[in-house]
């Protein structure tokens, strides 16, 4: 399971560089990072390889941001390859609430991060399926 | 224009005349109120002031203040100063704030109230001939009965319309010939927004003023309930403690409202040190009732920052005139009429959520409408990675307020520390209106 930090922002001018420069100055590394905005604020998700690093310093820094679980999974970089993944949780009747995907770890390969209601049981299903986990 | 003065020996009478029929009054006020009502008496025994010790209204200043939390601890009938056989109609403030206020009046105060209203219609130009249309609410608002009693009292033709059905009160304008309306600005606007979308042209109607009241509202309200319904458009004050609408109302000459200081005597302090202010300087409004049988408050202090005027008006009347209320001393808020006190708020966020929240109100009006935006810090531990949980804590937060204080709010989170903190009492209003209001009368 990947550790997801995400963080609450007021839709203002300059906040995202305000995170930026919190998480910059404290050497934090992302490897993904995306928005998911309302008309007056926003959620920003990151995962970076140090998450308790980057909760710490934003913290620290008095913003809004929680640790939360999601599902990593790692595939070919192919025509199809995602198609056969949402064929998966289709079939198992996973609901996905969210997706990004993410720099991968290697150029022919993609990472790629879900949210489902139960993030242990579809990791078990995609094992079993033969898809690789980003534990 | 000039309107012709419904009484003119009292509102033109000059100072020293006026100030002796005050001192009368007041000292047999004094001594009926020390008699009758124990809250009075204790609190006079307890500054030691004797009934004989007030002789005129210079001595006024020795009397104790009468303050809300006193018709509280005595409701509902404590103060009353009269028995209650006497007393022939009861009147009681919103209460939302958790009691009410019940106030009564025997005959004769209805009459004394009647007749402030009916110099309040005569000071807009109203007659026996005019057709006095009263849409504020009828019940135990003052509002309502107010108004009708006053315009009965002028000998007008009274149509006791009340408030809502907004189509039909146009069309009665329309059939009945109204010519004065009384009705809060607030609905005269909602009115008018009605006529536009029906295409209904104020040539169609008939009237000629209005008074508006209940809640505070600007000159650009002014400009557009004057040009929306053809009329001119008055400001008129009052509270049901002191016994409701007009205490005071506007002249034809729209600067300042005229207080019945025959029946009322204003004064100004300083709302910390209680000073008496000297006149013209602002400061929190207080009146004693000098006329009043059932419910005779003295020194009420009523939150409300006014600034008396006491040079002779344009219009020949001398009676003391008070500048439209510059907002309230505690921090009750008045949107769209109700009265909202931010410790409900407080109390409706905690509701939601039992852990402390630092909040912010910020009132504003806009198209005429107040709007209300409570700001609250979002807490680490309520947010998850979800968009639709954020949003679904602010509809429950939105919920619990709109129902405790019974007006729509919007609601804006905010990142922790955005709001200042602040070392004693928390500054938690910001009140747009009250800026705007300042910016337009320059």
């Amino acid at each position: 399971m990947l550790e997801q930090i995400s963080i609450f922002l007021e839709n203002k001018p300059g906040r995202l560089a305000a995170v930026m420069d919190v998480l910059g100055k404290s050497g934090v590394d992302l490897r993904a990072f995306t928005i998911a905005d309302t008309t007056d604020f926003g959620i920003v998700r990151i995962i970076a390889r140090e998450p308790e690093k980057a909760l710490t310093a934003l913290k620290e820094n008095d913003f809004t941001a929680a640790a939360n679980k999601i599902t990593g999974f790692t595939i070919p970089d192919h025509p199809g390859e995602m198609n056969k993944v949402i064929g998966i949780l289709q079939e198992g009747g996973v609901e996905i609430e969210y997706s990004y995907s993410f720099m991968g770890s290697r150029p022919d390969e993609a990472d790629i991060a879900i949210k489902t209601k139960n993030n242990e049981a579809t990791e078990k299903l995609l094992k079993s399926k033969g898809i690789k986990i980003i534990e | 224009m000039n309107n012709e003065i419904y009484m003119p020996e009292i509102e033109c009478a000059p100072r020293e005349e006026m100030e002796l029929l005050q001192s009368y009054r007041l000292c047999r006020q004094i001594r009926r109120v020390y008699d009758n009502v124990k809250p009075y008496r204790e609190k006079m025994d307890a500054a030691g002031v004797k009934p004989e010790d007030i002789r005129s209204i210079k001595d006024l200043g020795k009397l104790p203040f009468t303050v809300k939390q006193d018709l509280r601890n005595n409701y509902p009938y404590g103060m009353f100063a009269t028995p209650l056989s006497e007393v022939v109609r009861i009147h009681a403030s919103s209460g939302t704030t958790g009691k009410q206020t019940v106030v009564g009046y025997t005959q004769k105060d209805i009459d004394i109230w009647s007749e402030c209203a009916a110099r309040a219609l005569a000071r807009v130009g109203g007659t026996k001939n005019d057709f006095v249309h009263v849409s504020y609410g009828y019940g135990l608002f003052t509002g309502g009965l107010g108004m009708h009693y006053g315009a009965e009292k002028l000998g007008a033709t009274t149509i006791p319309a009340s408030a809502g059905n907004s189509m039909r009160q146009i069309q009665m304008f329309q059939d009945f010939g109204s010519s004065i309306v009384c009705m809060t600005p607030s609905y005269a606007v909602s009115l008018i927004e009605l006529m536009r979308e029906n295409n209904i042209s104020k040539d169609t109607l008939h009237l000629k003023s209005g008074l508006f009241g209940a809640e505070p509202w600007t000159e650009e309200m002014r400009r557009e309930i004057e040009d929306g319904l053809g009329l001119k458009a008055y400001d008129i004050y009052g509270l049901s403690e002191i016994s409701g609408p007009s205490v005071a109302s506007e002249c034809e000459c729209q600067s300042g409202m005229h207080i019945c200081e025959d029946h009322f005597i204003p004064e100004i302090i300083d709302p910390d040190t209680l000073e008496v202010l000297p006149a013209g300087q602002q400061g929190e409004l207080v009146f004693t009732c000098i006329t009043k049988e059932a419910f005779p408050l003295i020194r009420y202090r009523t939150r409300d920052i006014a600034t008396l005027v006491y040079d002779k008006c344009e219009c020949g009347r001398t009676l003391v005139r008070m500048l439209k209320p510059q907002g309230r001393t505690d921090d009750m808020l008045i949107i769209r009429g109700v009265n909202v006190f931010p410790s409900q708020i407080e109390a409706a966020l905690l509701s939601v959520d039992n852990k402390a929240t630092n909040y912010f109100l910020v009132v504003d009006r806009v198209n005429n409408l107040d709007t209300l935006e409570v700001q609250v810090e979002l807490r680490g531990d309520l947010l998850g990675d979800n968009v639709r949980d954020v949003e679904s804590y602010k509809q429950r937060l939105k919920h619990a307020i709109d129902s405790a204080i019974g007006v729509g709010v919007s609601i804006r989170l905010l990142e922790p520390k955005s709001l200042a903190r602040s070392m004693g009492k928390a500054t938690r209003v910001q009140d747009n209106r009250l800026i705007k209001n300042k910016f337009e009368k320059k």
